[in-house]
């Protein structure tokens, strides 16, 4: 039979989150700005320069082995902290079942972090909501267009400073109202003729 | 016969399948490049039913972004409520009591019946399989009507809360349960005897959208989609939540990694759901259902029974002498009854009035007035009973009113930090990150939807294959675009 039935095993080397913290941190002693922790779960809060090496290191280093990006998004902290936007990077390994979150700063005059396509395919539509809502450009993304919101949409609608009822005045917008138009012509045509 | 000895020119075809086309579940639309039957290219389109939940999210109260999480993946919302409450619990920091766990543990079981019996249906339906469509829905039925039982509500339930679930469950809600759990199981061999070894279902399920365990995990593909792969990763084996750790079940995998062995993995895991059923009602502890933490959770609303209660048939009127004319009430009134000019006495038509109080907290001046059995007494009366105090009950069941208007409404006061809970939903693994200021509302909020990971896999299932086979694998990813586009 195809299917078995199997009892989850128990964990076989668990390394604690703020261990791989410390780690990251021998690795990467440039990159590292700060190690945040809160109920049990550790943040490590990074530069965004070397983004690509650091979650290579996680995926493929035998003992960490992070295969399963659980979440990528992104917070924008306007008026709040500097920089403002931090891209967040959830990351689990289903064999040794231990976490680890990585916070890449994103300053708002250069809104360009590079992709993690290559290392997990998954994450190719996380970039591209996150490019949608935020404005946060992945280089090297293979395929970076809006996904939820229209492709003519202007602003990006999680950012702090974009209104939570849209822009005053702008109640369509502009690919909606040609099309209105243009069933409006349609609906005047002479049959007749 | 010079014309067929013309080499012809071939070139792709282009065919748009949706968003309206009934295989796709929902608002999904596919740009299929085909040659010939053979599928080259598939280009995803989602976003059709994007609401800005998390958008919402921010600027509501941990408490009113609940009744969101529903809309989410409407199929299975007890899931998704579970999924939210269990997070914002950690993110709070409280505790919830064993009753409280093991009821949501419960529902949210039901809920992954319900979900797995409608994707079977739905799924078997569009291979070609009609008659489990009717089977399923018939069962389906049966937990929706329980879920009606407990809570009023059969789609969209809003039933647990934050610190444990809404009302305590009545016996003969366990009573049914118990006995569908008998009759369920002897029907799932039932739709296994219809489909399993089913000539036509196994050609177009057998050898269809493989994926490897290791690819299908560097995919972010989780919940039975994954299994069926071979991998063993539940979210309630690895990090359990509510009461999966005191109760025993396996969790089926597959080998092959395509579409017959993702069906059988849900075929078994519904045995497994049966299973933690029947030991979580034998395990039903006795106790309280909701977490005594009153800074952070919802108390009972027992000290405003003296208004909410049918019986006192209570009317809203405005005291003429105490009221400035402001207007607060006349815009916050959501039924329009009340009218009146700016630095004049307002007046409530009692005719439109909904009792629903909404008044009585917006107005500053206290000049609203509470009259127990007023309700269809003449407008004479109701002035003169306005004029006079309100007695002491009322008056104290108001503050209260006042107060639980406020909470929910600012929300608790929550400790400053980021975190991430994941739950195992039927669909994979739901999560919310949530990023907390100190106020009572989310600075962020963000739902990661196993739906909108899945659907960004149908490329790679589907190159490669035959157009046929586009819906087998739409099917066995098993989305909800409700919840993919959020």
């Amino acid at each position: 039979m195809a299917v078995v039935l199997s009892r989850a095993a128990t964990p076989s080397q668990r390394i604690e989150p703020a261990q791989i913290a410390e780690r990251i941190k021998e690795k990467f002693p440039e990159e590292v700005v700060e190690i945040v922790s809160f109920r049990d779960q550790v943040s490590v809060i990074v530069r965004k320069s070397r983004i690509l090496g650091i979650c290579r290191y996680l995926h493929d280093d035998p003992e960490i082995s992070c295969d399963h990006l659980q979440d990528l998004t992104a917070v924008d902290y306007k008026g709040k902290k500097e920089p403002r936007f931090e891209v967040v990077y959830n990351l689990y390994s289903i064999r040794h079942r231990h976490a680890i979150r990585i916070r890449a700063q994103v300053p708002e005059n250069d809104t360009s972090i590079s992709s993690t396509v290559p290392v997990w395919a998954g994450v190719d539509w996380h970039e591209r909501e996150c490019f949608d809502m935020f404005g946060i450009t992945f280089a090297g993304h293979p395929d970076l267009r809006r996904i939820l919101m229209p492709e003519d949409w202007e602003g990006h609608p999680l950012r702090k400073d974009y209104p939570l009822k849209g822009y005053e005045g702008e109640q369509d917008w502009k690919e909606f109202t040609d099309v209105v138009k243009r069933s409006r012509e349609l609906k005047d045509f002479d049959w007749q003729g | 016969m010079e014309q067929s000895e013309k080499i012809f020119e071939t070139r792709e075809l282009n065919v748009s399948m949706g968003p309206q086309h009934p295989a796709t579940h929902g608002v999904l639309r596919l740009v299929l490049d085909l040659d010939g039957e053979t599928i080259v290219k598939v280009t995803p389109y989602v976003g059709y039913l994007h609401r800005g939940i998390e958008k919402l999210g921010e600027s509501l109260s941990y408490f009113q972004a609940l009744p969101l999480t529903d809309r989410m993946d409407y199929v299975s919302a007890m899931s998704n409520n579970i999924g939210y409450v269990v997070a914002v619990e950690k993110l709070f920091g409280i505790e919830v009591p064993e009753r409280a766990k093991y009821i949501r543990t419960i529902v949210g079981e039901m809920s992954r019946v319900s979900n797995h019996l409608l994707w079977l249906a739905t799924h078997a339906l569009d291979i070609g399989a009609m008659t489990v469509f009717l089977y399923c829905f018939r069962d389906r039925e049966w937990i929706l009507d329980l879920f009606e039982m407990i809570c009023g509500a059969r789609l969209t339930v809003t039933y647990p809360r934050i610190g444990g679930v809404r009302n305590d469950v009545p016996q003969e809600f366990l009573d049914s349960l118990w006995k569908f759990t008998d009759e369920f199981e002897a029907r799932i061999v039932e739709y296994e005897t219809l489909i399993d070894q089913n000539r036509i279902w196994l050609l177009r399920t057998k050898g269809i959208g493989i994926i490897s365990g290791e690819e299908a995990v560097n995919w972010g593909m989780t919940g039975p989609t994954l299994r069926g792969s071979g991998v063993s990763y539940d979210i309630r084996k690895h990090m359990p939540y509510d009461a999966y750790d005191k109760v025993e079940f396996d969790v089926p995998i597959g080998s092959e990694g395509d579409v017959y062995d993702r069906y059988r993995c849900r075929m078994l895991e519904m045995r497994e759901s049966i299973k933690i059923l029947r030991q979580c009602i034998e395990q039903l502890p006795a106790g309280p259902v909701m977490a005594t933490a009153p800074k952070f959770t919802l108390q009972p609303k027992d000290a405003m029974m003296p208004i909410t209660h049918p019986v006192n048939e209570v009317a809203y009127v405005v005291d003429a002498k105490a009221c400035k004319g402001c207007g607060m009430c006349l815009r916050a009134c959501p039924a329009k009854a009340i009218a009146g000019e700016k630095k004049q006495a307002h007046k409530i038509d009692q005719a439109l009035c909904l009792q629903c109080a909404t008044c009585f907290v917006s107005c500053k001046f206290k000049a609203l007035k509470i009259i127990p059995g007023g309700k269809g007494l003449s407008e004479d009366k109701l002035n003169e009973a306005a004029a006079m105090p309100m007695p002491d009950e009322i008056k104290k069941a108001g503050e209260h009113l006042v107060a639980q208007f406020e909470f929910i409404k600012k929300g608790p006061k929550v400790p400053e930090g980021d975190l991430y809970v994941a739950t195992e939903v039927p669909k994979g693994e739901l999560g919310f990150y949530f990023v907390s200021d100190g106020s009572g509302k989310p600075y962020r909020m963000r739902v990661r939807a196993p739906s909108f990971i899945h659907a960004g896999v149908l490329p790679r299932l589907c190159v490669g294959h035959l157009v046929a086979d586009v819906i087998s694998n739409i099917g066995t990813i098993d989305i909800v675009l409700g919840e993919c586009d959020r």
